[in-house]
């Protein structure tokens, strides 16, 4: 009946996993009572579980991006202080859990705190910054996300029924095969990421469609906004390169399930296929993620050096040519594998090619902070500390890019401290630089700026501590994934490493209390004229938050800085531009699609992780009457009114005059 | 650029047409069909030269491709559908250099991987 499922699923015997889950919960059990006696459920539900916008769909992303790096960060302070008392002792956690916890880790860092960060900014930012009403596809928007949310459910429910993958954040066969890890951990992991894979190919196709088709008139590709560059570049990556994930965690299901020899030892299997594969797909994917975050900095470094993007063509010329190279380096993920001197030579000059158009980019950020007035808001010091972290990130990326030099390093926590180099010194700085600068956008209010710096500050400090010393490490021999060791010399630099990660408990403690002050304090922050930043793309035309359909009229677009433009002519004029003739407006009806789906997704994953087949069928038949009700829907569009659209806009306008008299009264 | 007009029909395909699609899919439904009885008679017959039949079956899969682009998803040489073009090569791209990628780095590893004994009658 229950198929695999029983009471010995659940680890009563070990204490950390069993406190941590009956914390969290407790926190679950909290909130949810807090919201069904508050009597938010109705509002919950209207306005966000079943909601198409685009704009509520980023928030959700970034909110569980931000949940779940909580939780991946905790596995982070386990990791750092196994490490640091674990020197000719067992430490605290057993090998067996602690294999978990640093697979667990990497699951959670990519899969559901980087991707979803940065493609929750994209949903959010970009259809504004096109001057569009809407992504291409909303109700599928709306699936992707939450097939994104249930791979995160799987992941956490390992915690508590079963365990999850001791494999490391990719199962590389023969350990994954079902001989090496008969339990239900890899499959977790496999039918987690299969989900959400598909989630993420959806918000892929979605973007690309939405930058490809759906602009103001006149925002020609030459004029769009470089985030727009970025994201069309990130999704184009996450539509080539995602199916290669699907059809290889495919193959490994297929070998654990069903007796096929993809990956096995014997019986004509290639384990190597699995490498091979798996980075076909993984290269392009830290260019998914670091892409949109280029897109962000260049955002931020042109609207806080007041001065626009330096170099925009060739910023854009860097951004193609890294989303077709990306495709050309897989293989020094594996340089030492033996596929030979030649095809390693080959692979190592094109790693250090790639390098060439992120220089490229570097250069353009600094021309463009090079003379401007520079603000030193939060959003600015993210990037600014993103320039130098990545910078040194790149250079021991190149030096990994050597073969002969990776085959001294690979493995080692040489390699641990690159990868965290350019995805924190990157990915996370760029996704905090975003969450600061267009929090103001999608709320109303701006963030503390006190707080914020404070947690950067910590965040860049805590970062050096914590990741310095595993290059030393790196160098020193040290192995990545070791649950004890007996050599002195490394003990003193494993302990500057905790210390690290103690300061960036504390970061995130203050961007737990940013968090919690600024909307405490919302009115004071509030952001009344929808410009806080004074910007220079679309959306900052928009009231914060903006209205449903984002614009009320579509905006003609002139020139590449669409909304610097706008206001340049109102400058002039004092006066804005003459009121349009308000008319009706169509948008797509909410939807429960999405999150009916992943409800039947959910139960039909965990159904296969442990073998409840009747489950499976009962689940996927669920899933696939959804899609029928919802293709047979009726009408699946509401008309805003001419009047009510009248009554935002005018609200819009009433503000930015308030500026321009402003302005008037001082010139006089 | 500005395909995005909010009072126009914005869910129909680039190149699609009431009246012509139905004749259109109705053509590559026909060509389609006859490129696979084609495929299979092609498969088992002794009318041709034995050793051709491969490359014959090639060439009838290159054009069964075609024939799916052109019919069914309305690739054409038209200025509305540089995106579908330029999509569909960057996709051919991809799956070349991925393919080709595999096998070279697959081959080269087998070589270096040889057991003793067959690298050692390899150099008898």
């Amino acid at each position: 009946m229950l198929g695999k499922l029983s009471w010995d699923a659940i680890p009563y015997d070990q204490p950390i996993p069993m406190a941590a889950s009956s914390v969290v919960a407790l926190v679950i059990i909290g909130v949810l009572g807090w919201v069904t006696v508050k009597g938010y459920v109705p509002y919950l539900w209207k306005e966000w579980i079943t909601s198409v916008d685009h704009k509520r769909i980023g928030v959700m992303y970034c909110f569980l991006a931000l949940v779940m790096l909580l939780r991946g960060f905790s596995d982070a302070i386990m990791m750092r202080s196994q490490q640091a008392l674990a020197f000719r002792s067992p430490g605290y956690l057993p090998p067996e859990h602690y294999d978990q916890i640093f697979s667990a880790h990497g699951t959670l860092m990519i899969f559901f705190v980087a991707m979803p960060f940065v493609i929750g900014l994209m949903n959010f930012a970009v259809p504004l910054q096109l001057g569009a009403r809407d992504v291409a596809f909303p109700t599928l928007n709306s699936v992707g996300f939450w097939l994104t949310a249930t791979g995160a459910l799987l992941v956490n429910v390992s915690l508590v029924v079963g365990e999850f993958a001791r494999t490391g954040w990719l199962p590389y066969p023969p350990l994954s095969e079902l001989q090496y890890s008969p339990g239900v951990g890899v499959d977790y992991y496999l039918w987690a990421l299969e989900i959400s894979g598909v989630g993420t190919l959806i918000s892929g196709v979605n973007l690309v469609t939405t930058v490809l088709k759906i602009h103001a008139p006149g925002m020609t590709y030459m004029r769009m906004p470089m985030f727009c560059w970025t994201t069309l570049a990130a999704n184009l990556l996450i539509v080539a390169a995602f199916p290669i994930l699907t059809a290889t965690l495919a193959m490994l299901l297929l070998d654990r399930y069903l007796g096929f020899h993809f990956f096995t030892n014997e019986a004509g299997g290639n384990m190597m296929m699995f490498m091979n594969l798996i980075w076909a797909w993984g290269h392009p994917e830290v260019y998914i993620l670091i892409l949109p975050a280029f897109g962000v900095f260049s955002e931020v470094v042109s609207t806080f050096a007041r001065k626009p993007l330096f170099g925009y063509r060739s910023m854009v010329m860097a951004t193609m040519v890294i989303c077709l190279l990306s495709f050309t380096v897989w293989l020094h993920h594996f340089f030492t594998m033996g596929a030979g001197a030649d095809v390693n030579a080959i692979f190592g000059i094109m790693s250090m090619i790639i390098a060439v158009p992120t220089g490229v980019k570097v250069f353009n950020w600094l021309f463009t902070l090079y003379g401007g007035r520079i603000e030193f808001s939060t959003p600015l010091l993210w990037s600014l500390g993103f320039m130098v972290t990545f910078v040194v990130g790149g250079m021991t990326g190149v030096l990994l890019a050597v073969p002969p030099a990776d085959f001294v390093l690979h493995n080692s926590l040489f390699l641990v401290a690159h990868f965290h180099n350019v995805i924190i010194g990157g990915v996370l700085f760029g996704a905090f630089a975003g969450y600061n600068y267009w929090f103001p956008k999608a709320f109303g209010f701006r963030l503390h700026e006190g707080l914020g710096k404070a947690a950067f500050w910590c965040w860049l400090v805590g970062f050096y501590v914590a990741f310095m010393p595993l290059y030393v490490l790196g160098l020193m021999g040290m192995t990545r994934r070791m649950q004890h060791y007996d050599v002195p010399a490394w003990h003193p630099w494993l302990l500057v490493a905790a210390f690290g990660a103690a300061i960036i408990t504390v970061a995130i403690g203050l961007q737990v209390a940013q968090l919690v002050v600024s909307i405490r304090r919302r009115e004071e922050l509030r952001d009344l004229t929808g410009d806080p930043w004074n910007g220079r793309s679309l959306e900052w035309a928009t009231p914060s938050p903006p209205p449903a359909f984002n614009y009320a009229v579509l905006p003609t677009i002139e020139g590449e800085e669409a909304y610097w433009d706008i206001k340049q002519r109102a400058f002039e004029r004092l006066q804005l531009r003459d009121e349009p003739e308000y008319r009706e407006i169509e948008m797509p009806k909410n939807s429960p699609t999405g999150f009916v789906c992943a409800f039947f997704a959910s139960f039909m994953g965990f159904a296969l992780i442990w073998h409840i087949w009747w489950l499976v069928g009962v689940a996927a038949f669920g899933a696939f009457a959804t899609f029928v009700v919802f293709a047979w829907r009726d009408e699946d569009e509401y008309i805003i009114p001419a009047d009510e659209v009248a009554r935002i806009d005018r609200a819009n306008r009433a503000s930015r005059r308030a500026v321009l008299e402003q302005m008037r009264t001082a010139a006089r | 650029m500005s395909e995005f007009d909010p009072d126009g029909p914005t869910d129909v395909a680039p190149g699609e047409d009431d009246a012509e699609s139905v004749l259109t899919y109705v053509v590559g439904l026909g060509l389609a069909v006859a490129l696979t009885i084609v495929s299979f008679f092609i498969a088992g017959t002794s009318l041709v030269w034995g050793p051709s039949i491969p490359v014959a079956l090639t060439v009838l899969a290159i054009a069964q491709m075609g024939v799916h682009l052109v019919f069914f998803l309305h690739i054409t040489t038209g200025p509305d559908n540089v995106n579908n073009v330029m999509a569909l090569a960057f996709g051919v791209l991809i799956v070349m250099l991925i393919m080709a990628g595999s096998l070279w780095i697959m081959s080269h590893m087998n070589h270096n991987m040889m057991p003793m004994e067959q690298l050692m009658q390899m150099q008898r």
